[in-house]
């Protein structure tokens, strides 16, 4: 059967589950005289039943659409007599198994491949069978069980409540298994790339160029892979986005809290917050059609050569888009700090300005800076805008209107596109893909860390 | 002598006054620049795509007299097989031909034929298809321009010389004629909205790229909604306070400001590389952005349970009611209006979204619209990379375009959620 239909046959089968146990129970409870003599109402008998029908038979549903298909390629493989060396040869053959099999090969199939094929539809069908038979035997088996163990004493309600408050921790855990899931693979293809590429010379090498000799006699693409550049890139473009975006913001955070009226909060502060809502896709667009060529002709301007794709006009863009994020989290902080404070300070003498300077931003400091460190990790991951705006080529420069590359950019141009999978150069984009990773977890962890002792400060 | 110390210092406090007040006064002042910056930022990026990007809704139309005349057409009857394989680029031609007969030379008969676009004989087929009786008979038919055609005649709106682009004198005097004629027109770009992706650009629409989106957020929708509401009523309403509890909020907090094209990462690895599931497909671009929204559905969720008020489940569970019953018959009916929001918002996010699904092979050229979630497909905002890649002036305008249809869908969205918020939230 195939998987859809025995879904929905198993999706019918709880639904009957459901049922009988309803009924069941509603039987004893009107045979006993009322519902009070039983241990639950009616519908968590019926859950009941209906747990022990669909779950278990569910997750085995699950751990076989898992498993069946690099099980059934182990297995065809295992039977193939001359086993091509690399992993592409061995996907390649497999692939031609599979067409075979599904009789899309056009030409003529070598013998091994055609025998191969011919287990593999035996297989296929096989395990098809199984999964069927096994899946209904459970269900069905269990459904009845519990039907078995119905008396009107059985606690169906503790057990079903049992059931659910697993089900949502299990839920909850999903967070935990997403940063298991990304470290996971992030770490693993970077260590093989680290087998290739020595980690010192990826941490401190002054050259990126990522591209690998298809050839052994090929000419120029050694590959070399001194992420030094993109690091300094990257830093460079967040820098200048920082440059807009703290002074910026902090200072309108400050303004709508400090000092504007109702209306034209109500006003400003939406405004604002469009630009936090416009896709960065949408950024990259504007930096690299509308910003690059003026930044371009304003440093002509003035005399100066500014590369079409230059760190300048990616920096500001990106900007642009952190200001909301900036300036909602400091509007956070500031209005977290007691109006006592204030008072104080006014009461005292000093201008509304002098306030804010000397008081209310020393006091929300911590949570001001928690914010910022959450900005520039932010900076640091945005990947549109850049790979839109920013080049590819890695300079190693300070001139902020040359053309740099970033972490983003080059995991982005690494993976586009069809690549071997075991050449350094696309486990280049998974080392990548780690030190942004690790960067940003340790930013984000300090900037929590900061934001959270801040807020118990004034609770 | 005090007199005199009381006057001087007088005298200098008011000094000092004065230059406090100015700095007050700049102070201000630099507040409402930044916020004018801002402002001025949203202004400056919607006029600038709108203004890009508002050509695209028209296009230019050539009218052509055509003759469905079977020797050219090299067929005899109208059928299925003979309408695959009959040249209607031959009736284009001739048209063509026709309607400028002093034409002579290969390299002028080429560029009178690419004033229509590619497209056109696909559009006789259709009509050939759907009226059969029109074998042998003239009719007079609109076909959309080329694109470089329709960039120039957009811009002689603009200026007298118009952008030239790829387009010859040759050329600019045909269009001229026909425009005097009444032979061109611009009419809704229709194309637009019913065509998926195509390397033409008078050609090239936004159909396959929305529908995809849809089915991806429908996946993700389907996920992160369910599991982020659970997530929430575990950790407000039954965590205990152990080490466990603590793990899964610094991971939720974390996972928020984990940078997107991270996810897109864990999609190849895990997904595809792992699970060999179809590349460019819904199914994972969905799961990827599930992942990446539970953070946000999350948190949004908890802070809607933490609104309602605790007499809520006192009163409940002074009725005898259990946890359970606690929470799904009264603590979540009130908190549903708050995660609703806040999903819609998670949606929009979503939708926005493009690194991690580039990560994933979204980015292929795909032609055709998706019909289910293991379909190849690609979604707006990867359409509008690509777009935004590619070298023809035409795409700017598509591209500006695509953008306007995904910043109205945003807006759509963020208002709902606004309105949502507004309508049903209770203050307690």
């Amino acid at each position: 059967m195939q998987t859809p239909t025995l879904f929905a046959l198993l999706l019918l089968l709880v639904l009957i589950a459901y049922g009988t146990g309803f009924s069941r129970a509603a039987a004893a409870a009107r045979g006993r005289g009322g519902m009070r003599k039983l241990a639950a109402l009616p519908s968590y008998y019926g859950t009941h039943t209906a747990l022990w029908c669909g779950l278990p038979a569910l997750l085995l549903l699950a751990v076989w659409l898992v498993f069946d298909e690099p099980i059934i390629r182990a297995l065809i493989m295992n039977g193939v007599a001359d086993m091509p060396e690399t992993i592409a040869g061995r996907d390649l053959l497999y692939a031609q198994i599979q067409n075979q099999a599904a009789g899309n090969l056009f030409g003529e199939a070598t013998p091994q491949v055609a025998a191969a094929a011919e287990r593999l539809t035996h297989l296929r069908s096989g395990a098809q069978i199984l999964q069927t038979a096994l899946v209904l035997i459970l269900s069905v088996g269990l459904g009845a069980f519990a039907m078995l163990r119905f008396s009107p004493q059985l606690r169906a309600r503790e057990k079903v409540e049992k059931v659910f408050r697993i089900i949502l921790l299990g839920c909850a855990s999903a967070a935990i298994l997403t940063t298991v899931g990304i470290l996971l693979s992030v770490l693993f293809e970077s260590l093989r790339f680290f087998q290739s590429v020595p980690v010192t010379e990826f941490l401190f090498g002054l050259q990126w160029s990522p591209q690998m000799a298809l050839r052994a006699d090929q000419v120029g693409s050694s590959g070399a892979f001194g992420a030094v550049p993109l690091f300094t890139g990257t830093l460079m473009v967040s820098a200048i986005a920082m440059f807009v975006a703290v002074p910026v913001g902090l200072m309108s955070a400050i303004y709508l809290a400090e000092y504007a009226g109702k209306r034209v909060r109500a006003v400003a502060k939406p405004v604002l917050e469009v630009l936090a809502g416009v896709p960065t896709v949408v950024y990259g667009f504007f930096a690299a059609l509308t910003v690059a060529p003026f930044v371009r002709e304003a440093a002509a301007a003035v005399g100066l050569q500014a590369s079409s794709e230059s760190a300048l006009a990616a920096g500001l863009v990106m900007g642009v888009m952190i200001i909301p994020f900036v300036s909602s989290l400091s509007d956070d902080v500031i209005n977290a700090v007691p109006q006592s404070l204030r008072d104080g300070a006014l009461g005292l003498g000093s201008t509304q300005s002098e306030t804010i300077r000397k008081v209310v931003i020393p006091a929300a400091l911590p949570g001001i800076v928690g914010g910022v460190l959450l900005a520039v990790s932010r900076a640091i991951g945005e990947t549109m805008i850049v790979v839109m705006a920013a080049g590819l080529a890695a300079n190693l420069t300070a001139n902020p209107l040359e053309s740099v590359t970033t972490v983003t950019v080059q995991i982005v141009t690494l993976l586009v596109g069809d690549q071997e999978f075991d050449s350094p150069k696309t486990l280049a984009a998974f080392a990548l893909g780690l030190m942004l990773f690790l960067s940003t977890l340790v930013l984000n962890f300090i900037a929590l860390h900061v934001v959270k002792k801040y807020r118990e400060q004034y609770d | 002598m005090t007199d005199l110390t009381q006057i001087q210092v007088r005298e200098r406090i008011e000094q000092r006054l004065a230059s406090r007040h100015r700095k007050e006064k700049l102070f201000r002042g630099l507040g409402i620049a930044s916020i004018a910056f801002g402002v001025l930022a949203v202004l400056v990026l919607f006029t600038d795509i709108i203004s890009k990007g508002n050509g695209a809704f028209v296009q230019t139309a050539v009218k052509l007299e055509v003759t469905y005349d079977p020797a050219v057409l090299g067929i005899d009857e109208v059928d299925e097989e003979s309408l695959t394989w009959a040249n209607f680029t031959g009736v284009v031609r001739e048209a063509l031909r026709e309607r400028f007969p002093d034409v002579s030379g290969r390299s002028e008969k080429r560029e009178l034929y690419s004033l229509v676009s590619t497209g056109a004989p696909f559009t006789l087929r259709d009509r050939l298809h759907a009226n059969p009786e029109l074998l042998g008979k003239t009719e007079t038919i609109w076909f959309a321009a080329d694109d470089d055609v329709d960039t120039f005649v957009k811009s002689l709106d603009d200026s007298a010389e118009g952008f030239r682009g790829r387009t010859s004198d040759q050329m600019a005097a045909w269009v001229q004629s026909l425009k005097d004629s009444g032979e061109l027109k611009k009419r809704f770009n229709t194309t637009f909205f019913t065509n998926g992706d195509s390397r033409e650009p008078e050609q090239a629409g936004i159909r396959a790229a929305l529908v995809g989106s849809l089915l991806t957020l429908l996946v993700t929708l389907a996920l992160s909604f369910p599991i982020g509401v659970a997530a929430a009523i575990y950790l407000e309403e039954y965590a205990p306070k152990n080490r466990w509890t603590d793990l899964i909020e610094v991971n939720i907090n974390n996972l928020a400001a984990v940078p997107s094209i991270v996810f897109g990462l864990l999609g190849l690895a895990i997904f595809i590389n792992f699970f060999e599931l179809p590349r460019s497909a819904p199914l994972v671009g969905g799961l990827v952005l599930t992942l990446m929204t539970l953070p946000t559905i999350i948190i949004s969720s908890r802070a809607a349970l933490k609104s309602v008020p605790p007499s809520i489940r006192e009163a409940a569970m002074g009725m005898g009611a259990s946890r359970m019953q606690v929470v799904l018959h009264h603590v979540l009916p009130l908190a549903m209006p708050g995660m609703l929001t806040g999903a819609i918002i998670g949606m929009a996010q979503a939708l926005g979204e493009t690194a991690p699904l580039l990560m994933i092979g979204m980015v292929a050229f795909i032609v055709d619209v998706p019909s289910g979630i293991t379909d190849p497909a690609t979604v707006l905002p990867v359409q509008i990379f690509l777009w935004a890649d590619s070298p023809e002036r035409a795409f700017v305008e598509r591209t500006s375009a695509a953008i306007m249809v995904l910043l109205s869908f945003l807006i759509v969205m963020n208002a709902s959620a606004v309105l949502l918020r507004k309508k049903l939230e209770r203050r307690w």
